[in-house]
């Protein structure tokens, strides 16, 4: 194709190349995935009728947020989120300081290979076990109330943050920490010297993110019983309380975009 | 053909980029636009088809103001003048050949131009103006596998395929090695005579400038300095529109230049 | 870098004496905060129940091993629910989330003033509630189910997606826009040719990103009615069928792995 004169070329029709070359290939990938939509939508079963009903309350739900209620349950509102920050504040302490050496270990540039090899276990365990999950099993063995909660999101904090702390690490400039450590630096001092300056901007940044994940997490923890706001959530929604509903997604959502707000403050300080 | 009257540019800033430009260029006139970087050379090129609104003044394109068009007018007006770019511009995620029919965007609908269904005769143009630039290889690779003079090509394509009445060129040779950018000059001359286009080619490159063109336009904070042959380009006239500066070299460098081309 | 004088020697100190004093009150506070905080979670605490959790733990151990792997059979319509789930979630969340983005995108919003702040609030609350919460809410309007699973994911998924996407629309190379402009090209005509084609890398990135995290997602989502496997999940936990339990558990993790992979794969053939 790639040699064809101006005059085979002339008068020919041009069609843009297809991103998968092959034609059969393409109408396979195609077909394959029309078919596997058509049967998606018809194993939902929908009950229409029930939708229908539905629209109704959805409505009254949207409404409400156009006059949520703090009142009439406020003690419960109140000490709900104040479980669910104070589970925030703990859990992203405690699982801060745990992912330091964590993330330290799992970093290939300067930890040896077991501890390596076991770090990154912690990380990947972590990571593949939803939050949610990790709650019903801790609830389950620790009993009711916000320590299930505080455990969860530590554990949780721990698998976010030892990984990207470790690919930042491994990831950061190599020269720096070579003259510290040619400075004679016992390993410590080394990490406190040539590592660490590199990476604290980052660390910030990456914690702020995740204290403002845990507190989105923290809120429907209480679902299964492991403390926080989503257990007052849950109670409203069974009893059709919309309003009260929307006073408490309307509080979630003006503590995430504070929480975002100052992050980015925080952020563009710290960088 | 082209006439600016009185356009001004001031910025938001304050800054006045064109200080009440007048300026006439007649069918088939190639003219180069030659000042100090900031000297709003580029502002008056966009001036021109509108991609910068200009404060006040007319531009008038065979007598049609463009300065109060409508945007569907303006969009006609657009397809009469190709636009050349700096750094290319090509869309550099789409092949070559999409990037030269996309100059006829302003012709075809939007469904048509969405498919890629293009006019016979539009792929036939395509193709023909690749081999002119001999590129006709290359019609189905992205864009972003081309090199710089390459893709400059392709842009001069895609400005052709509009079939302009005028060609406005920002920068052609900017970010091109001395060689490639005396090619691309070359071609853009070329086919400004063969097609009987009028340009303006806004350039730094005085020597460039000198080689190529036939009447040279110096452009200093926002207003014209020096209006005529490149011969006239004295050292003094370079200093009125640059600032002090040693400009024999320059110049011998192109009485040179301009023997070599010659003996061509 | 303040120097201190004394006995006609020079004393180099990272701070100052107020610096110093500030940050050291500055830690005394967080720790302080941190222990209130400790307090009210031990004060909400059994901590019999604690200290009995290794037994528990090892009791429910010993209940759940080994997984009861002929439940398996049960559980292909759930895996297959599961999945419907993300993937659709993920659809329609993507076709909401684009016309968004543009909204959002400072150099794409037909109006900075109305509009634009329109559209950042729909992806502030969209993405700072849970789809958990989405899909309690959804159960309360339209009754439990798949479909309702679906809204969920899709819901919490456009802000998610529209974010990305208007960052990476504010990104793009505004030079090539113009060229596309200098044609004389229509506004759609700008926008299929100078913007499209310079955001799809991204888009298909955050696409398939999002279908990963959905998975993870849907798979508990059965735990407030929503369907998909977590449905089994909460049965199981009900009975304290725990060979169940940690049979659903494996699937989970199963699932979460094979969607990283893809999704890694897929990631890799588009960049």
């Amino acid at each position: 194709m790639s040699y064809r004169e101006l005059d085979d070329m002339l008068g020919k029709g041009w069609r843009k190349p297809a991103f998968v070359k092959n034609p059969l290939l393409r109408w396979a990938l195609f077909l394959g995935f029309f078919a596997y939509l058509i049967a998606a939508f018809m194993t939902i079963d929908v009950d229409w009728g029930r939708v229908y009903e539905g629209l109704d309350r959805g409505w009254a739900f949207v409404l409400a947020f156009t006059s949520p209620d703090f009142i009439s349950r406020w003690s419960d509102i109140l000490s709900g989120l104040l479980e669910s920050i104070v589970m925030t504040v703990t859990a992203s302490v405690v699982g801060i300081l745990i992912s330091i050496p964590i993330g330290l270990g799992a970093a290939r540039n300067i930890a040896p290979l077991p501890i390596y090899m076991i770090c990154r276990g912690i990380v990947a365990i972590s990571r593949a076990l939803q939050e949610i999950i990790v709650a019903i099993l801790l609830v389950a063995i620790f009993g009711f109330g916000p320590l299930a909660g505080f455990l969860t999101l530590s554990f949780a904090t721990i698998g976010f943050l030892s990984k990207l702390l470790a690919e930042d690490i491994e990831a950061m400039d190599k020269v720096q920490a070579e003259a510290i450590k040619a400075s004679g630096a016992r390993w410590p001092q080394w990490i406190n010297y040539g590592v660490q300056p590199q990476i604290m901007p980052r660390l910030v940044g990456l914690s702020i993110y995740r204290i403002d994940i845990n507190f989105r997490e923290s809120a429907i923890l209480g679902l299964v019983g492991a403390g926080g706001i989503g257990a007052t959530l849950n109670t409203a929604f069974d009893r059709y309380e919309y309003d009260t509903a929307a006073a408490i997604l309307i509080l979630i959502i003006g503590i995430v975009m504070a929480l975002e707000y100052l992050s980015g403050i925080i952020r563009a300080r710290v960088q | 053909m082209l006439r600016l009257q009185k356009l001004t540019k001031t910025y938001k800033t304050g800054d006045q980029a064109l200080k009440a430009i007048d300026l006439a260029v007649p069918k088939g006139q190639v003219l180069a636009l030659i000042g100090p970087s900031g000297a709003g050379k580029s502002t008056m090129i966009r001036c021109i088809n509108r991609l910068v609104e200009p404060t006040s003044g007319g531009v008038l394109l065979e007598d049609v103001d463009l300065t109060n068009l409508g945007s569907g007018a303006l969009r006609k007006a657009r397809r009469e003048m190709g636009m050349i770019f700096q750094e290319y511009a090509l869309v550099e995620r789409l092949t070559v050949m999409e990037n030269v029919l996309s100059g006829r965007l302003g012709y075809v609908g939007f469904w048509r131009s969405f498919l890629r269904r293009y006019p016979q005769s539009d792929v036939d143009e395509a193709f023909r103006l690749l081999d002119r630039v001999g590129l006709l290889h290359m019609a189905d690779k992205r864009a972003d596998e081309l090199s710089g003079g390459q893709r400059q090509r392709v842009g001069i394509c895609r400005a052709l395929i509009q079939n302009p009445k005028l060609l406005l060129v920002d920068e052609p040779t900017a970010s091109l090695d001395p060689k490639t950018s005396r090619q691309i000059m070359r071609l853009i001359t070329e086919l400004c005579q063969e097609r009987g286009l009028a340009a303006i080619i806004n350039i730094h490159d005085v020597a460039l400038a000198q080689m190529f063109v036939p009447r040279v336009v110096g452009l200093r904070f926002g207003e014209i300095v020096y209006d005529g042959l490149p011969t006239g380009l004295t050292p003094e006239k370079l200093t009125e529109i640059y600032g002090e500066e040693d400009w024999e070299a320059t110049i011998e460098k192109v009485d040179e230049d301009e023997d070599v081309e010659a003996a061509e | 870098m303040p120097v201190i004088e004394r006995d006609d020697a020079q004393i180099w100190r990272r701070r100052t004496m107020g610096q110093s004093l500030v940050r050291w009150f500055g830690w005394l506070l967080g720790v302080a905060v941190f222990v209130y905080c400790w307090q009210l979670i031990s004060q909400s605490t059994t901590w019999f129940f604690v200290w009995d959790a290794p037994r528990i733990a090892n009791d429910i151990w010993t209940r759940a091993t080994p997984p009861k792997w002929d439940y398996i059979t049960q559980l292909g319509r759930p895996i297959w629910d599961t999945l419907n789930i993300a993937t659709l979630g993920t659809i329609i969340a993507l076709c909401l989330a684009v016309p968004v983005a543009f909204l959002a995108a400072r150099n794409t919003t037909p109006s900075a003033l109305f509009i634009r702040p329109i559209a950042l609030l729909v992806i502030v609350s969209t993405r700072s509630i849970n789809s958990l919460i989405w899909a309690l809410l959804l159960i309360a309007i339209i009754g439990p189910g798949v479909f309702a699973g679906v809204i969920a994911i899709a819901i919490r998924s456009i802000g998610f997606c529209a974010k990305l996407l208007y960052e990476a629309i504010e990104e793009i190379d505004h030079t090539q826009v113009e060229a596309i402009t200098a044609t004389g090209a229509s506004r759609w005509q700008i926008m299929a040719y100078g913007i499209v084609p310079q955001i799809l890398p991204a888009f298909a990135g955050i696409s398939v990103f999002r279908w990963d995290i959905n998975i993870r997602e849907s798979t508990v989502l059965g735990l407030v009615g929503a369907g998909g496997i977590g449905l089994q999940l909460s049965a199981s936990l009900n009975v304290l069928a725990w060979p169940q339990v940690s049979l659903i558990l494996i699937v989970i993790l199963v699932a979460v792995m094979i969607s990283e992979w893809v999704s890694a794969k897929v990631r890799g053939a588009i960049i």
